[in-house]
């Protein structure tokens, strides 16, 4: 076996018992250390593409910056396994359904795909290549995204600004 | 590029990474020992006193002392404490304070036995982005630590930490970007050999002339990354007890105090990569040297004034924490968010402009 494949299958491994272990932690912060595992996992797929800058971003936006926040969130709730509220059967019944289309969906989308022979060609994923394709090919795409990211930090400030405002005018009252 | 060294695995190039690396790991391991030696040493003559002069000719022995001690103490893990994660938070905070050592150029290559071998582990051509990776993971150690000891004040240090270091994070890759604009290039190593350029034997290259500012923001922001005084939030023992290792006790401390000065040591590395001309050796042409007395002298003689630069940020270090006293955590979010980062975007812009207006 060539030692891409045995990097790939360990990887690959490695990311799907990752995966359910989130699932199946009890502990809130168990799940997201087991998360920030599987974007590890992640990205080592991407550097085994080629896509170094991928890689490198994924671990910091994800599991530097967005899991941090998450375990900010979960650490300060003090959530515990018997504390949970227990969920009604409809509740149960609807994430079944949900669950189950999304997975309709990406069976749906991958079953007909034949793999994709990327990372090949040198230099496809570095970043020099990739910020002239953001530039040229994608530019329209790119600057939409960044003013929806900007619309919703404005919009977040301005919830937070308005909570504030509304306690002072009680404490006013 | 990563991949191809990955799959291209030769035996000697495996054992000569592998002997690097214990070299990298054993020598910051070594410094930071006598790193917190010379933090004593100088908070004693700050403070008019003689600082540790019991173990050794001048105390020369006491961090092996201390060592030893923190080996030798109890252990002792919290019965309400989260056990696994309690034991991986120190282990967490010494691996990322080590992983960023594998992409500095600790020197230039040098030749034994007719092969050539580079003094860097890793020549990646992200270098700079992977330094910010393991950066952002720096968190994990002391948020895992903090939360695991189930004590409301290491939590409390923990999320003060955390938010600390995500906050200046921000400025950090700010103020990195305008060295990037005018380096054109990721790659810590290209990054030094641009700087060796420059005249007087490399030192009219070196950033630190052309982006003052940069350097200034990172400089600060490099500082409240290690947790050190004036932004030591997290372990403020006035306000916290002792701040996020309250819990710990025996090596496990030793390990979260020691990670500490590792980090000290490799961001001064860093600092003096990006703006200081990594092993550039002022006044010195090192090609026309290379070839008058070798390329290993060349090199060691490189490494030595690398770590010169080195020496001189953790004395900075050292200085800046016996002479500050504390920021308040507001006014640690004020300089954060309300200062630096928009010096920082403005020092983009001009940069920026400045470029464009001279490639014209």
């Amino acid at each position: 076996m060539p030692i891409t494949e045995i990097i790939f299958w360990t990887l690959s491994s490695a990311a799907i018992l990752a995966a359910l272990m989130v699932i199946f932690s009890k502990n809130p912060v168990h799940s997201v250390l087991w998360l920030i595992v599987v974007f590890f996992a992640i990205s080592g797929h991407y550097v085994l593409l080629n896509a170094q800058f991928l890689a490198i971003v994924n671990m910091i936006v994800y599991a530097g910056a967005i899991m941090v926040l998450f375990l900010f969130v979960i650490m300060l709730m003090n959530m515990n396994a018997d504390q949970e509220p227990n969920k009604s059967k409809w509740m149960k019944m609807a994430g079944v359904v949900s669950g189950g289309s999304l997975m309709l969906i990406l069976v749906a989308t991958l079953k007909n795909n034949t793999a994709v022979a990327g990372g090949q060609e040198a230099g496809i994923g570095l970043i020099q290549q990739l910020g002239r394709t953001l530039f040229s090919e994608y530019v329209v795409p790119f600057e939409i995204s960044s003013v929806l990211f900007l619309s919703a930090m404005v919009g977040a400030i301005i919830l937070g600004k308005k909570e504030k405002g509304i306690i002072e005018t009680n404490v006013s009252k | 590029m990563i991949p191809i060294h990955l799959l291209v695995i030769n035996v000697w190039f495996g054992l000569e990474k592998l002997l690097l690396i214990g070299a990298i790991i054993s020598f910051s391991l070594v410094v930071a020992m006598y790193t917190t030696f010379a933090e004593r040493k100088i908070a004693g003559f700050m403070q008019d006193r003689r600082g540790p002069n019991r173990a050794g000719p001048f105390g020369i022995l006491q961090p092996l002392a201390d060592g030893l001690k923190l080996f030798f103490k109890e252990e002792i893990i919290p019965l309400t404490s989260n056990k696994g994660l309690f034991v991986l938070g120190p282990a967490l905070a010494m691996l990322t304070a080590m992983l960023t050592s594998a992409v500095i150029p600790w020197g230039n290559q040098i030749e034994i036995a007719g092969r050539t071998v580079s003094l860097q582990v890793a020549d990646v051509n992200i270098g700079i982005l992977y330094v910010f990776g393991v950066v952002s993971l720096g968190v994990y150690g002391i948020m895992i630590g903090g939360w695991s000891s189930n004590n409301k004040f290491s939590l409390l240090a923990a999320v003060r930490g955390a938010s600390q270091i995500i906050s200046y994070e921000l400025a950090m890759g700010l103020s990195l970007i305008s060295l990037l604009l005018m380096t054109g290039s990721l790659n810590l190593k290209s990054i030094v050999e641009q700087q060796m350029q420059g005249g007087w034997g490399g030192l009219l290259g070196w950033n630190i002339l052309y982006q003052p500012l940069a350097f200034l923001i990172f400089l600060i922001c490099v500082f409240a990354e290690c947790n050190r005084t004036p932004f030591d939030l997290p372990e403020a023992e006035n306000e916290l007890n002792f701040g996020y290792h309250q819990e710990y006790s025996s090596m496990k401390l030793g390990l979260y105090l020691f990670s500490e000065y590792v980090n000290m040591f490799i961001s001064s590395a860093v600092v003096s990569t990006l703006f200081f001309g990594g092993y550039d050796i002022p006044f010195v042409d090192e090609t026309t040297l290379a070839s008058n007395i070798g390329v290993n002298l060349v090199a060691l003689l490189g490494f030595l004034t690398f770590f010169a630069k080195i020496a001189f940020f953790l004395f900075l270090f050292i200085w800046v924490r016996w002479t500050i006293p504390r920021f308040r955590y507001d006014q640690l979010m004020d300089l954060g968010w309300k200062k630096l980062i928009p010096l920082a975007l403005a020092n983009l812009l001009i940069t920026a402009v400045v470029i464009l207006a001279l490639n014209k």
